[in-house]
């Protein structure tokens, strides 16, 4: 019978410290990364010119479509020779954790927007709004109460995918955690305690955006 | 040629509109004098509608011009699209309120009114609001300004629609078939502020079902079939004695 001890957790808990904060600090950097590859690429998707709106598309679903743990590892290794210049770890983990993440924040907000009727944007041209104003005043704020909840869930899965830069050995809650194995033997407790953290923050995150949810609902 | 057209405000001369293969409007001649009331009647898909959202560019014609108030635009090969700029000055002068009223959901009916004073206008806040709450008033909604579209009625929506259109100045108000989305009991209220524009001497163009409204209100009856006009002139004429065929077997469908 395996005896837990979890005793190991409180003694290295220093360490593990320090990888929660890294990896609140990597959520913060690709949540907003993501948003603003996502903000830039939507309004590039809606452009009217095809040559904007094509290749857009294109690098969206390369990103999409690809492994997260690939493209970290494509960042990491294959980019600085294709480029010829050094990356670090933290910038090839952060660059492809907002393009991954910009992806899907690009299509959430792209739907938000085209969600809008076209009666809005036409009573809003029929007042002699111009474009610009329309966007701001008009379909924006619209769009952007059907896109909080959505955006909400895809950061939620930016905090996870966070997960994954440990394989550019930067020290998050998992490669820390690995640290703590490896000193104590001890790979059960360990990883029970960092898959508590995870949920202990997550699960919060969660009702608050089903909170949300039914509040933005409610005023219709 | 033109001599009639000396106190026009609203000329269009030679209008064509295709979607792709479905042309909808074919050679359409309209002048409005300033103060007219033309009521566009005939079946769905004639192109009325489409006729009224050509008169603020909300639809791009193919070919033709498009004249309000001294501002004209010619469509064709070789013309270039008006671009944000000149399009927006000149949606401006005209007002339109939709068959869905398409009010912003996301602002009180007041808020709605001011939109386009503060956006296109650059109105300080406080007049705008003053200038909303006087239109209000005149809709009959005084007591609505802070409410949002959602707790009003349909009749209430369009009402508000038409405050908001009323708040640029307009020049001319189009009307695309107002009515046709309210219940029944509602469409009184809607049609009493429109006399009431009428009255006041505001130029309309209204795309309507409303046979009788037409009749009492327009002083000219346009009747449209297949993107052409058919047959236009006083309401005593194109609806109690139309000459085409086409005309009298639409109207039959209505009692008049």
């Amino acid at each position: 019978m395996y005896q837990w001890d979890f005793d190991v957790i409180y003694t290295y808990r220093e360490v593990l410290a320090v990888g929660l904060l890294n990896t609140l600090y990597y959520t913060v950097a690709c949540i907003v990364g993501g948003l603003l590859v996502g903000l830039v690429e939507a309004f590039a998707r809606l452009s009217p010119l095809r040559i904007v709106r094509l290749p857009t598309h294109f690098l969206v679903e390369i990103f999409r479509c690809t492994p997260l743990l690939v493209i970290l590892i494509w960042f990491y290794y294959a980019l600085p020779v294709l480029l010829g210049i050094q990356i670090s770890a933290l910038t090839a983990g952060m660059l492809a954790l907002s393009l991954y993440g910009g992806a899907f924040y690009c299509e959430i907000i792209r739907a938000g927007i085209i969600s809008i009727e076209s009666g809005q944007r036409e009573a809003a041209q029929a007042l002699g709004m111009r474009r610009a104003d329309t966007m701001r005043r008009i379909i924006l704020p619209q769009a952007l109460r059907r896109m909080v909840p959505p955006l909400m869930n895809q950061s939620i899965l930016q905090l996870k995918n966070t997960s994954l830069v440990s394989v550019l050995a930067l020290p998050d809650l998992i490669y820390q955690g690995q640290l703590v194995t490896h000193e104590t033997y001890r790979p059960l407790e360990v990883y029970t305690t960092v898959a508590v953290i995870y949920f202990a923050i997550l699960f919060p995150a969660t009702l608050l955006v089903q909170q949300l949810e039914r509040r933005l609902d409610v005023k219709g | 040629m033109r001599e009639s057209s000396q106190n026009a405000i609203i000329e269009i001369r030679n209008l064509s509109k295709s979607f792709g293969a479905l042309t909808v409007l074919r050679d359409i001649n309209l002048t409005v004098p300033k103060g007219g009331v033309v009521a566009l009647i005939g079946p769905s898909g004639s192109g009325k509608s489409t006729l009224l959202r050509c008169l603020n560019l909300l639809v791009v014609p193919d070919g033709g011009s498009v004249s309000v108030n001294g501002s004209s635009f010619a469509f064709g090969p070789g013309k270039r699209l008006p671009g944000d700029r000149a399009l927006s000055a000149f949606r401006a002068r005209t007002g339109m309120v939709f068959q869905h009223f398409n009010l912003f959901p996301h602002m009180t009916a007041a808020q709605n009114v001011m939109e386009g004073p503060l956006t296109v206008l650059k109105q300080p806040r406080a007049q705008a609001r003053a200038e909303a709450l006087t239109l209000l008033e005149k809709v009959g909604l005084a007591e609505k300004a802070d409410v949002y579209p959602a707790f009003l009625s349909g009749g209430q929506k369009q009402r508000i629609a038409i405050a908001r259109a009323l708040a640029m100045k307009p020049d001319v108000m189009l009307f695309d078939e107002v009515t046709s989305a309210l219940d029944p009991e509602l469409v009184g209220e809607v049609l009493a502020v429109m006399r009431g524009l009428a009255d006041e001497g505001m130029t309309m163009i209204i795309v309507t079902h409303e046979i009788a409204f037409a009749r009492d209100v327009g002083d000219r009856v346009v009747f449209m079939r297949d993107g052409l006009i058919v047959e236009e002139g006083p309401p005593e004429q194109v609806i109690a004695n139309p000459v085409h065929a086409a005309t009298r077997s639409f109207l039959s469908h209505f009692n008049r």
